[in-house]
């Protein structure tokens, strides 16, 4: 009896749980400060860094990282590619999770939640690149609600809201792919306007290309990253036809991403020709823009492309995950390291540990609500009474 | 001496030259990739 007792207290004591509910408390903590003692008592910005890692991390790397909804839908359900059907459901709900924690995070930057309305109805700033962003963040998260809505409808039993939200899927995903190419691309823009500040290997007039371009394949990366992590962990949550298709959406997405690193790397070329910054390439920064662009880009494309050819799932898996680290590395970059190149190294940013604590709560409770959810919806399975979608 | 850049217009020549051989190198890689990409997919 004792020892029946105990067994679901034992359960609960999860190296998982105990974890995450220690950030969680942390986080809390730092909540506190934040909004009581104001931004300076937590952070290390200034008025030469007024943006640093909840914008650079959080935000940038948020938004990229969370493209995978928009490439997944788009590949499925606008080029017809049926078999990728079984990552839509994960990429959707890592997509909504991950816009969701970008907009709760922003709360932290601002610091005056009351006024998340206001960009959007009651002051618009519509010659603003940051109203734009604003706008198509809120209008893709309310598309990304939309389209998770059926496998929470599927859970509760209702039928018929169901259907009707079923059918909006093709338009769904014509919006989320229209508004994906407008903020992603507006998010580069945004450091357009600091052409003094940023450094010329990483400034050019094709930023919101280089952050459109490169979001697809961050996009891709992220789905078969968290495929390999939901592999992984939470692998008795998904059926057989999840289990079956997963290796060749990993596949599949591996030769696309490399493809399109490729093309990234042919613009990265051609912009660095267009402004003649070559004589950069030979000194400190040169060697550190090097190093992101071989490193982090050619190599990865390299490894999904060996992966592809071979069909090695153990390749596709490691490039995955370098690529993420890649677009970590250059909105980072361009955000952070190479922004305010200029000043004495006394000057420079370098994030607090309540500001790291802080992005480390926030992708906690990302991946504690997505574990919620896929743990009870079908998310990762096919709801038995919906089969034929 | 002749390599200085004195205008725009020379600027722009140059560098657009330059862009021009790295745009056709481009043409000739991403095909070439791709082939390295999917011949395998025949067997």
């Amino acid at each position: 009896m004792g020892a029946q007792m105990t067994q679901p207290a034992n359960r609960k004591l999860t190296p998982f749980n105990v974890i995450t509910g220690m950030i969680i408390v942390a986080g809390i903590i730092f909540t506190v400060l934040r909004f009581t003692k104001g931004i300076g008592a937590v952070t290390n910005l200034d008025n030469n860094t007024p943006w640093g890692i909840w914008i650079g991390f959080d935000l940038l790397c948020g938004v990229a990282l969370a493209a995978g909804g928009y490439t997944t839908s788009a590949a499925c359900y606008i080029f017809g590619l049926k078999q990728y059907h079984s990552a839509v459901r994960p990429a959707i709900l890592t997509a909504f999770l991950g816009y969701a924690l970008v907009v709760f995070a922003l709360h932290y930057d601002v610091g005056r939640p009351w006024r998340l309305p206001y960009p959007i109805f009651i002051s618009q700033g519509t010659s603003s690149l940051l109203f734009e962003v604003g706008l198509c963040v809120f209008l893709y998260l309310t598309v990304l609600f939309i389209e998770f809505t059926p496998a929470a409808f599927e859970w509760l039993g209702f039928k018929k809201i169901r259907s009707v939200v079923v059918k909006l899927t093709l338009l769904l995903t014509i919006f989320g792919v229209v508004l994906s190419t407008l903020h992603q691309s507006s998010l580069g823009a945004l450091f357009m306007i600091a052409p003094s500040k940023l450094h010329p290997l990483w400034y050019s007039g094709y930023l919101p290309v280089y952050f459109f371009i490169s979001s697809m394949f961050a996009g891709m990366s992220m789905v078969i990253f968290e495929g390999t992590l939901a592999h992984r962990w939470l692998h008795d949550k998904m059926d057989e036809t999840h289990l079956k298709e997963a290796s060749g959406v990993a596949l599949g997405f591996a030769k696309a991403a490399s493809f399109i690193m490729m093309g990234y790397l042919a613009i990265k070329l051609i912009g660095i020709s267009i402004d003649d910054n070559w004589q950069y390439l030979v000194t400190g920064w040169g060697a550190w823009f090097l190093f992101e662009l071989l490193g982090f880009v050619a190599a990865p494309a390299i490894l999904f492309a060996m992966g592809a050819r071979e069909k090695n799932l153990t390749m596709v898996r490691w490039a995955a995950g370098w690529t993420v680290l890649g677009i970590i590395l250059n909105r980072l970059n361009i955000s952070i390291i190479a922004f305010n190149y200029h000043l004495p190294s006394a000057d420079r940013y370098f994030p607090s540990l309540m500001e790291i604590g802080t992005s480390v709560f926030i992708v906690t409770i990302g991946v504690v609500v997505y574990r919620f959810v896929t743990t009870r919806m079908p998310i990762l399975h096919e709801h038995p009474d919906y089969k034929e979608h | 001496m002749e390599n200085i850049i004195y205008t725009l217009q020379d600027f722009m020549v140059h560098t657009k030259n330059i862009t021009y051989l790295i745009m056709g190198g481009i043409l000739i890689f991403m095909p070439l990739f791709w082939i390295f990409l999917t011949d395998r997919e025949k067997d």
